[in-house]
């Protein structure tokens, strides 16, 4: 039994303009204490596919398939159940600390809610709890920071905040969006660095368009295109010798290889096109890719791809 | 944080006294001479020579930069002076028809809150729900209907066709069952701005990505909307609820009038069609000041709800 098990869900959202599909069949699955790499480009359906497993999606979200948290189906749990589940054995950062965290209420205390909402600590000992983990994310006079609020951190220190709140109830998975977004440099790799370290005996879900990053904390990574997932591979092999077209289209545009983007635009969500959903911008396409969806296809290593080349 | 307030302080001083020189100038802009209307009687004008005693005696004979200094310098010692027309010590009656204004402001202002805030919030988390349009209907009512009209309406229904409250009056030193009628009618029309701006302030907390943090914790949805986002949509709410409680103060003249309540609106309006100028002055004044010490707590109160200004203030 994997750890997470996401099987063909679908997540659409009925607009003026027509119903979006954001995920179209995702299949995915996390074995305990492995890290799993999400990328693709904005509005791939990332972030929807991350919040759809913490079920923190808006209400008017029409929500299909089976997600499977160590065996319990997380979308037939009422509300209840799954907030005992939400912050507790599955806890989420979300993307931009600077307006995740409240304003008015300070670092520490924001912390300290997650802390003594997941175990019997009283007050006292929460706080020293508050004071340890954000030591432990690389916070400096954490007793003193921990007094202060989200305005008075840098960026870099609001994203440790956010992880060391992640940390507050030992969940044992993190579903983490976009933790280095708009960080520089530097900082960046320091964030990875300690995501790395505290995820060491946890399973995550690293969602990311960096895949630099990815790289660097994954042992295993997904490409995610369109609301699908179009491969997956260990790091190793999906780096040195990717097998989709959009994956080598996408490494190809990375500035270490050269900076070639992919002709075209991502396709809209409204109105997908037909058979495989990125034969509008593939070079390789054929007729059988506009008629029809390719399966997705087991090669050696466990990796999967969905294309008809490999058929 | 006590330098800021220090500074909020400070800046006190020159704002009362430019409202202490427009109040006591101004009356001398309008028309009539109080001597002149004091001294009249049905019997006929006023000798000139009595007009003139008058004048000296009231020290109305000096340069009005004199007369300003020498009230100014007699309020910095505690004395406002005597009324032309009672002759009684002006403090004495802006300070009891103040008690009785501050009385009905409190609990207006007590009405008005407590129907509004818990209704702002209802319709926030019912969003576009039947709730969420009556809140807007009855608020929209609220604000609509005015003072004079909802006045009588309610003494219509409860004071003549009920005969549950008194039509009017002060009673036994404003006792709630004659204030009730006018705290509602006043209450009205604050509770419905409020219920609006509460409800749209908690709307645009409630899409905020601290929100979506909060619920990611596992933090029940009690504590996600009456922590994370009351907390933060309460900052232009309390700022409303200041000025609010400022005009409440400052005399509803027309509710006032026609409940009978002596307040110090009335106080105001009948001073000046008196001409009584010490008793203008010095209300203006005291509710100048009221005003602006109001100010200074609302913007106190801010900084303790929002730690962005507390900080920007320190640099």
């Amino acid at each position: 039994m994997s750890h997470l098990e996401i099987s063909n869900l679908r997540v659409r959202f009925p607009t003026d303009d027509g119903v979006v599909r954001v995920t179209n069949g995702v299949d995915l699955d996390i074995e305990e204490g492995e890290n799993l790499g999400l990328i693709g480009e904005s509005g791939s359906g990332k972030t929807v596919l991350g919040m759809a497993i913490v079920r923190l999606l808006p209400g008017d979200a029409k929500i299909e398939g089976t997600i499977r948290f160590n065996g319990r189906d997380l979308l037939s749990l009422n509300e209840a159940e799954m907030r005992s589940i939400r912050g507790r054995e599955i806890v989420m950062i979300l993307q931009n600390p600077t307006n995740s965290l409240n304003p008015v209420l300070t670092i520490g205390s924001q912390i300290e809610e997650a802390v003594r909402l997941h175990s019997e600590l009283d007050k006292e000992r929460a706080k020293k709890k508050v004071v340890e983990l954000l030591e432990e994310v690389g916070i400096r006079s954490a007793a003193r920071r921990a007094k202060e609020y989200p305005h008075q951190f840098s960026g870099g220190m609001k994203e440790r905040a956010m992880i060391a709140m992640a940390l507050a109830s030992d969940p044992s998975l993190i579903i983490a969006d976009e933790p280095t977004k708009g960080l520089d440099v530097t900082i960046k790799r320091r964030v990875v660095k300690l995501i790395k370290e505290v995820t060491k005996t946890k399973s995550m879900l690293f969602i990311t368009h960096d895949l630099g990053s990815a790289a660097e904390i994954c042992d295993r990574i997904a490409v995610m295109y369109a609301g699908e997932i179009l491969e997956i591979a260990g790091t190793e092999d999906l780096l040195n010798d990717p097998l989709h077209p959009y994956t080598k289209g996408f490494l190809d545009s990375l500035p270490s290889r050269g900076l070639k983007p992919i002709p075209g635009m991502g396709p809209s969500l409204i109105d997908l096109p037909s058979g495989c959903k990125f034969h509008p911008r593939c070079d390789r396409a054929m007729k059988l890719c506009k008629r029809e969806d390719p399966p997705m296809i087991q090669k050696e290593n466990g990796r999967r791809v969905r294309c008809f080349q490999y058929a | 944080m006590l330098e800021y307030i220090a500074r909020r302080t400070l800046l006190i001083i020159p704002a009362l006294l430019f409202v202490s020189i427009i109040s006591f100038s101004m009356v001398y802009l309008a028309p009539g001479d109080p001597a002149e209307i004091l001294l009249t009687s049905p019997e006929g004008t006023p000798s000139p020579a009595a007009v003139e005693a008058f004048r000296v005696r009231m020290g109305l004979d000096q340069p009005i930069y004199v007369q300003y200094l020498r009230w100014l310098n007699n309020i910095l010692h505690g004395d406002f002076g005597y009324s032309y027309m009672s002759e009684r010590p002006v403090f004495d009656a802006i300070f009891k028809s103040f008690k009785a204004t501050l009385k009905l402001s409190i609990v207006s202002m007590f009405i008005s809150v407590i129907v509004s805030i818990p209704l702002g919030i209802l319709a926030a988390i019912k969003h576009n729900s039947a709730t969420d349009d009556l809140c807007r209907l009855g608020a929209l009512v609220g604000v609509s209907i005015p003072n004079f009209w909802q006045a009588f309406l309610l003494i219509l229904l409860f004071s003549i066709y009920l005969d549950w409250l008194p039509v009017a009056g002060y009673g036994d030193g404003g006792d709630l069952r004659h204030m009730i009628l006018p705290a509602i009618t006043l209450g009205t029309s604050s509770a419905a701005v409020t219920t609006r701006l509460m409800r749209s302030s908690m709307l645009e907390a409630l899409s905020q990505d601290y929100i979506i943090t909060a619920r990611a914790k596992g933090l029940s949805e009690k504590v996600v909307v009456g922590k994370h986002a009351l907390k933060n949509a309460l900052i232009p709410v309390v700022t409303m609820l200041g000025l609010n409680l400022g005009f409440l103060l400052n005399g509803a003249v027309v509710t006032e009038w026609i409940f009978g309540w002596p307040g110090i609106g009335g106080l105001v309006v009948d001073s000046i069609y008196q001409r009584d100028y010490t008793m203008i002055q010095g209300s203006i004044l005291f509710i100048a000041v009221i005003f602006v010490t109001l100010n200074l707590i609302v913007d106190i109160s801010y900084t303790y709800l929002d730690p962005r200004i507390r900080y920007e203030a320190k640099d």
